[in-house]
């Protein structure tokens, strides 16, 4: 059980950037998630952590312990590998003892015949089988101890992946897309496996994932990561309600959030796609901004004025409980996407003139460097740069 | 119906066709083995007659065996040809797997240049070395004893670069996994790798041996003293001074040597061939 520091981590591969100074506290016995496309370096961050890649700067501290410079099996941190990275040689039992044998017997110990001569080895040996029998019982896996990788399913060889990693009792859980090899239903149920795990073993957890699902369901905390650095890390729910970025905003929910450029009018009002919505805003008239709106935060209007957007339907996507409408609307090149219940379905066609209208508490602002505005910061608003100056 | 029908005959002919082939090139192959074998149980007479045949009409293998066996220290040959190519094997694999794995896992400034040297290496014909190697023998005052035959094997290029390819294969993370799993750098070679890369080492070690039983040229050079003498050395001294033109017990002495170049492999065939292909396919 051990809280993490993560402290201004730098770190680059020749003249590119991976890491730019990611700071992070996470609390012991927290579920923290790093979330973010590929190749932004989230896992790059989970591999100095674990003391397999070495920072160019920044420090990692795991409970009161710095660890730099610390060799990974120094760490008392175990980690579960998108590719399970088990030992294809070496049977279950063997995979899922290796680490206890490493540290519980000495090297002389571990000598194939001499080691069990030695007074006390047999003992040992007796105690790890019996913790690896435990363990493996525990993940359901009891009876393919005899086997070798190569004869398991993958979710078999994701549980050995698990087992090996929980069976020395670590610190800390590090976990790379440890579900991305398994098909969706799988994934599901061991999603599901994973967080009863976390609530069992109650020690912290690192999952590193590009899955938006994955991370949500799992996470007490989501870190969310791009281009080499932490945009916000907060609750699920904030995360996805309450972003701090657009590009947080962006990468966070499924289909995408749309974003509209508006301009200020006066005060609660913006000018946004011919239309003019009614949003409390600070704003300076004539500011440009960018509005995000959720698909769910619209709802359809009985007729057109202000409030409302007008557009013409150009495609509905059917999905069970609900229905995605794209709507054109004059002077956007992209389509709004707008999400409706079901039974709405009958009444919508496509080509049809389509009024919505929006929660405006549902309207997140940027700015168009992409920092959000929010309404009690007035610091914020001050800052808005107005439209003319965008423009030039 | 008639498709199928033409397709059946289509392939049983071009079946037949392979099968040509392949016992025609076989044969080629096989031809100076059984020539050989021939010879080594036929009387001195019978091996310059004018006509042709395999089996002798007067069997003559016991005298020729029994010379090969007495009259040259042929078992003398075998147990060097043995001692020399298991210690140069097991120093080349002790050898080869680290550098490998350095060059194949690690990162450290020189890599790259260290693994052309390798290639440079590999480019190399032995015999180019061997005067260098001799002098530096010489120097060392090695000459004349087992460790001048084994030394110039002991790293070999070719290892090198065949473990470090098959090293390549691995998932880093296995490495990763067996560093947090508390094994040493070493250990992951020994422990992980190598067991993993079994196919390479079996495949290695045959090229290995069979190169190092056969070899003549080297030993030519690095040793006089017949007790030391690895067995195609030995025989080339003994068809000088004992045999002279006496082909009988010289082809016996021949068939004596590959022997167990051919049982080795022939058990280890079915085990070596399931090794190449076993890890080829990701299950």
């Amino acid at each position: 059980m051990a809280s993490v520091l993560i402290d201004s981590i730098q770190k680059n591969y020749g003249v590119t950037s991976v890491l730019r100074g990611v700071s992070l506290s996470i609390a012991d016995g927290e579920f923290l998630t790093l979330l973010g496309p590929s190749g932004c370096g989230k896992s790059t961050l989970l591999r100095i952590l674990a003391g397999l890649e070495v920072q160019d700067a920044g420090s990692v501290t795991i409970g009161e312990r710095v660890v730099d410079g610390l060799r990974p099996k120094r760490r008392d941190v175990a980690m579960v590998f998108q590719s399970y990275a088990l030992y294809p040689h070496m049977t279950v039992a063997s995979n899922i003892a290796l680490p206890l044998r490493m540290r519980k017997l000495s090297a002389v110990r571990r000598l194939p015949l001499l080691g069990r001569l030695l007074p006390g080895t047999t003992q040992v040996a007796g105690e790890i089988d019996e913790e690896v029998t435990r363990t493996a019982k525990s993940l359901g896996i009891g009876h393919l101890l005899v086997r070798k990788p190569g004869q398991l399913s993958g979710g078999q060889r994701q549980r050995v992946a698990v087992g090996r990693a929980m069976v020395r009792n670590p610190a800390i859980f590090l976990m790379d897309e440890p579900l991305s090899n398994l098909d969706a239903k799988l994934r599901v149920q061991m999603r599901a496996e994973i967080k009863e795990l976390h609530q069992g073993l109650g020690v912290t957890f690192v999952y590193v994932t590009h899955d938006q699902a994955e991370a949500m369901t799992l996470s007490d905390r989501v870190a969310v990561m791009i281009d080499g650095e932490l945009l916000q890390v907060a609750p699920p729910q904030d995360i996805y309600a309450d972003p701090d970025d657009r590009r947080v905003a962006e990468f966070i929910g499924s289909p995408k959030i749309n974003m509209l450029d508006g301009v200020v009018r006066e005060r609660g009002l913006i000018d946004v796609a011919g239309a003019t919505l009614t949003i409390e805003t600070d704003a300076r008239p004539g500011a440009a901004l960018t509005l995000g709106i959720r698909p769910e935060a619209f709802h359809l209007a009985d007729h057109g004025g202000q409030g409302s957007l007008t557009g013409s339907v150009r495609m509905i996507e059917h999905m069970g409980s609900d229905l995605f409408v794209h709507l054109d609307l004059a002077g956007i090149d992209h389509p709004l996407i707008v999400r409706l219940l079901a039974e709405r379905a009958p009444y919508i066609t496509p080509g049809q003139t389509l009024h919505v209208g929006v929660r405006p508490d549902r309207v997140l602002l940027f700015a168009r460097d992409g920092r959000r505005l929010r309404r009690d910061a007035e610091s914020d608003w001050t800052s808005v740069t107005p439209f003319r100056e965008v423009a030039r | 119906m008639s498709d199928t029908m033409s397709t059946k005959r289509l392939s049983s002919l071009a079946a037949i066709l392979r099968h040509a082939v392949l016992l025609l090139t076989g044969a080629l192959i096989l031809l100076p083995f059984v020539w050989m074998i021939s010879l080594s149980i036929k009387p001195p007479g019978e091996i310059f007659r004018a006509s042709f045949s395999f089996w002798p009409s007067q069997f003559y293998g016991v005298e020729n065996y029994t010379k090969a066996l007495t009259e040259a220290p042929l078992p003398r040959y075998m147990i060097n040809g043995l001692i020399v190519c298991s210690l140069i094997l097991v120093l080349q694999i002790l050898v080869c797997a680290p550098c490998a794995y350095a060059l194949a896992k690690l990162r450290f400034p020189g890599r790259d240049l260290l693994f052309v040297m390798v290639l440079v290496g590999l480019l190399l014909p032995h015999q180019v070395l061997a005067l260098p190697l001799f002098v530096f023998g010489y120097q060392l005052g090695i000459l004349n004893t087992y460790t001048a035959l084994i030394f110039p094997y002991v790293v070999s290029p070719f290892g090198i670069f065949l473990f470090r390819q098959f090293f390549k294969t691995i998932h880093d993370d296995v490495v990763h996994a067996a560093r947090l799993d508390g094994l040493s750098e070493l250990a992951i070679v020994w422990r992980i790798l190598v067991p993993m890369a079994l196919p390479a080492v079996i495949a290695f070690s045959i090229f290995s041996v069979v190169g190092h039983w056969n070899d003549l040229f080297w030993p030519l050079i690095a040793v006089r003293d017949q007790s030391l003498m690895p067995p195609p050395l030995g025989i080339m001294v003994f068809k000088n001074e004992e045999a002279g033109n006496d082909f009988g017990p010289l082809m016996a002495a021949s068939t004596l040597i590959v022997l167990p170049l051919v049982i080795a492999f022939l058990t280890a065939q079915k085990w070596f061939v399931e090794g190449m292909t076993g890890g080829a396919v990701k299950q």
